[in-house]
């Protein structure tokens, strides 16, 4: 499915979306940067809590198909820009990370 | 080996939310250069956790790209503090960065495995209270 559907199978609030497109092959969940850049593949959709400029930066370098910040935690309109800047889509949710990785287990 | 192209960026020590600018202008300058997708991703993966650590440890540094036919070579430095126990530096989980650090989600001691798994050949020069010259080769199969 593209990162477009997925936005709108899970309901999520959509920050940017310059490629909605983008295929999303499988996920990633996690909160430490390196750990991520170590085990996540490319076009995931990355699950996290982290909302700093770093999450654009390992979206673009892992060529991932989205960002989905969850659990409420704001995304600033410094880190939006940066992400539309890269061409990276951006999603936040109020829902927890186990609930939005459950609910994307079913659709991936 | 000859080079066909050198590449050199500085890596601002200042602010660690900035960290990638580096990586992310290199890979973007050899996707341009058609490298392969795997071997791209693998260098911006090595040159990214260089730049966390030289941001984190060093207060910054360079990173210096050759760009060569078959291997790509990439060369971090710093006049940090250097690395007191570099075999332990290697294992995974051991870190010395700060609480602070490690509240924004870094630090968790993937920096160099990352950068070792990532890279053909890789060799630390390292000197405490000097600082750190980390040489890494990919090579294009």
């Amino acid at each position: 499915m593209t990162a477009k559907e997925l936005a709108e199978a899970l309901s999520l609030n959509i920050v940017t979306l310059p490629d909605p497109e983008a295929e999303v092959q499988s996920g990633y969940v996690g909160d430490m940067p390196s750990w991520v850049m170590g085990y996540a593949t490319e076009g995931s959709a990355w699950v996290t809590i982290l909302n700093n400029r770093n999450i654009v930066a390992v979206a673009v370098l892992l060529e991932m198909a989205c960002v989905i910040v969850t659990e409420g935690a704001e995304v600033s309109e410094e880190v939006a820009a940066v992400a539309k800047d890269r061409n990276v889509n951006l999603f936040s949710t109020t829902e927890s990370s186990f609930r939005t990785v459950a609910r994307m287990a079913e659709l991936l | 080996m000859s080079d066909i192209i050198q590449l050199h960026y500085d890596v601002d020590g200042t602010d660690f939310a900035a960290a990638g600018e580096a990586s992310m202008k290199i890979k973007k300058e050899l996707r341009s250069l058609g490298f392969p997708q795997d071997v791209i991703r693998r260098i911006a993966i090595a040159v990214y956790e260089g730049e966390i650590n030289m941001v984190i440890h060093a207060d910054g540094g360079t990173a210096d790209v050759n760009v060569g036919l078959d291997e790509i070579e990439i060369i971090l430095a710093d006049t940090g503090p250097g690395i007191p126990d570099v075999e332990k530096a290697m294992q995974k989980g051991w870190s010395t960065a700060s609480e602070e650090v490690r509240n924004s989600g870094f630090g968790a001691g993937m920096g160099l495995p990352n950068m070792k798994k990532n890279t053909d050949e890789m060799v630390i020069d390292t000197e405490v209270g000097v600082g750190t010259t980390i040489r890494m080769k990919v090579y294009v199969a």
